[in-house]
């Protein structure tokens, strides 16, 4: 079974149709970019695979396991208490196009707060673990600087290891490069790519083509809350078969290169 | 000397300092004519205090250290920390019912503040103070079932327990309006990012999101607390007899002579305030500083050290609008 399965999902804002039927499955270990123009639902799709949002018809699994609702034996959908949803979520890691880490927090704060937190693990090993995470990305040495102190890319690191410290199964990556500056881009997605080479199973939103088309083993080409092309990123990128794709890679990669 | 940087004009030889500015300073000639009117003024009212027969400064100094003001004081501030207490307690539960999802939390929250903010304080401190004739037995129990304990209304709701109630309950709802702007001055990205991380909501609340709205929330609960020390004063519409405005004029009244006695009371609220507006200063400072600490200095510095720079950094961070300029410079 695959990890993730998102199965003819629908997603309104009010009268807005967001998602307008999204199927698409990734497997376990795969790396999936998903590319489209701004407003075409791409951070939606990754908010409500996290439940972040929920959705109005569809369905969507993770390790099979139903996101959202719980479905009884009449196959009726029941809504998951506060604590359910916080565990569903506490198995996904997602990192945000701004960071988002608590200001409040060193960066070893951060990293150790879900674990103490949510899975109550005792201080000082969630401290040894955090510590483990912040030398993977390479912070070891910054591990009691505030966010305030740190650069862009050290921030967006000090976020992927936070979302890392739940062992989540499957990462979720909402544009982590698009608020970085160009030169600071490089060291996270580095990061990215040895987090794909270990085995994570993700979802990658990025303009990056040069990642997309090195790092991930599915690209999905969405527009206007439906996916209009997906395969490998060979196919996608090299042979496109619509011309609204076609259209949006020449708009991005005159831009990049 | 031949190595001359692009577009530098003249770069200036390593051993000779620059010339400094010496310029000559403004004249501040306003400055000086107002200082002049004020010390005129100052020493006309402070000639008026002291040679005016009525104030009975001989009786005011003596009285300002009497046990029985130094109780009144005593009363005076433990109704207001006892309901500041209440009020912040109650204010952030009210201000979490208004953001909840939960319809029936927020209008319940939404009709206590309309209800606390639109009756004035002395006519609720008046009914508090009337409780027992209007319900001379309380019970504990289920409706139409069995009572587990009753009591006698006077019993458990004296003066002073309804004194502290009546202004805790009212200043709850003044409270909640400025903990709620603290709530929704936190970037919502913040929760996200805790609820991605698999946080329940309480953890997020006050782990992630209260910390961060102590900035905005802690300078107007300042304010109100200076303001509460003398709220209670109307406490007497209760009437609770013990605190320090109705001490003062009641020995005003017995001894026929109630300036003196009203100018020990102005003189103990000014104290007390001014120490109140110290520490409020204090704790602005602590929540509003910039700093720009690098963590070597901040570990040996310890931890208040530590705290300074966390919240600069929450101020940097701006998921709180600046209260004060920021001073912090990366
Ligand atoms: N919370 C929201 N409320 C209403 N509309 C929203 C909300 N979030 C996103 N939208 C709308 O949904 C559409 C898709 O947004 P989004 O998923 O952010 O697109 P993308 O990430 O591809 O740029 C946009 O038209 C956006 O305006
Ligand atoms: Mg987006």
């Amino acid at each position: 079974m695959a990890m993730v399965e998102v199965h003819d999902v629908h997603k309104f804002y009010g009268d807005l149709h967001v998602l307008k039927g999204v199927s698409l499955h990734v497997e376990r270990g795969q790396v999936c970019t998903i590319l489209g123009p701004s407003g075409s639902g791409k951070s939606t799709l990754l908010r409500c695979v996290n439940v972040l949002e929920e959705i109005q018809s569809g369905s969507i699994t993770v390790d099979g396991t139903l996101m959202g609702y719980a479905k009884d034996d009449h196959g009726r959908l029941h809504e998951l208490r506060p604590r359910q949803l916080a565990a569903q979520r506490s198995r996904i890691g997602m990192v945000f196009q701004r960071f988002n880490l608590f200001p409040h927090m060193s960066a070893l704060g951060n990293v150790m707060a879900a674990p103490v937190r949510v899975a109550g693990r005792p201080k000082e090993e969630a401290k040894e673990q955090a510590m483990e995470l912040l030398e993977r990305v390479g912070l070891a040495d910054r591990a009691h600087h505030f966010p305030a102190q740190l650069s862009g890319g050290q921030q967006q690191r000090v976020a992927i290891a936070r979302a890392l410290a739940m062992e989540p199964d499957l990462m979720l990556f909402d544009e982590p490069t698009s608020a970085l500056d160009p030169e600071l881009v490089g060291e996270v997605l580095a990061v990215m790519q040895d987090l794909a080479a270990s085995g994570m199973t993700m979802m990658v939103v990025t303009h990056e083509m040069g990642f997309a088309r090195e790092v991930s083993d599915v690209a999905v080409f969405m527009d206007e809350g439906v996916i209009v092309e997906s395969g490998s990123p060979a196919e996608l990128f090299d042979n496109p078969q619509q011309d609204r794709t076609r259209e949006f890679l020449q708009k991005v990669l005159s831009h990049t290169e | 000397m031949s190595s001359k940087a692009p577009g530098a004009v003249n770069a200036p030889a390593v051993d000779e300092p620059p010339e400094l500015i010496r310029a000559i300073p403004l004249p501040h000639y306003g400055r000086w004519a107002t200082v002049a009117v004020l010390v005129v003024l100052a020493a006309m009212a402070v000639h008026g205090l002291v040679t005016n027969e009525n104030y009975h400064w001989d009786l005011v100094f003596p009285m300002l250290f009497t046990y029985e003001i130094g109780r009144a004081i005593g009363w005076t501030l433990i109704l207001t920390v006892a309901a500041m207490t209440i009020g912040i307690i109650l204010a952030v539960t009210l201000a979490v019912m208004r953001r909840s999802a939960n319809p029936v939390m927020r209008a319940v929250a939404t009709f206590y503040i309309w209800f606390f903010r639109g009756t004035p304080i002395y006519t609720q401190l008046i009914f508090w103070g009337l409780i027992g004739v209007l319900y001379p037995r309380l019970s504990l129990g289920i409706p139409f079932g069995p009572e587990f304990f009753s009591f006698r209304t006077y019993d458990v709701f004296t003066a002073g327990v309804s004194a502290i109630l009546g202004l805790g309950l009212n200043e709850a709802a003044y409270l909640a309006e400025i903990v709620r702007s603290g709530l929704g001055s936190v970037d919502k990205g913040q929760e996200e990012a805790a609820q991605a991380l698999g946080m329940r909501p309480r953890s997020i609340l006050f782990r992630i999101v209260l910390p961060q709205a102590m900035r905005v929330i802690v300078p107007p609960t300042g304010n109100e607390t200076i303001s509460m020390l003398k709220t209670t004063s109307l406490v007497t519409a209760v009437p609770f007899t013990l605190e320090l405005t109705k001490v003062a004029t009641d020995y005003g009244s017995q001894t026929l002579l109630p300036i003196p006695f009203l100018v020990v009371a102005g003189i103990w609220y000014l104290v007390i305030t001014s120490i109140l507006m110290f520490f409020q200063s204090k704790l602005e400072a602590y929540y509003g500083r910039g700093d720009s600490t690098t963590p070597g200095r901040l570990s040996l510095r310890g931890r208040r050290r530590q705290r300074t720079s966390r919240q600069a950094a929450i101020n940097a961070a701006h998921t709180t609008p600046a209260a004060t300029a920021a001073e912090w410079t990366p």
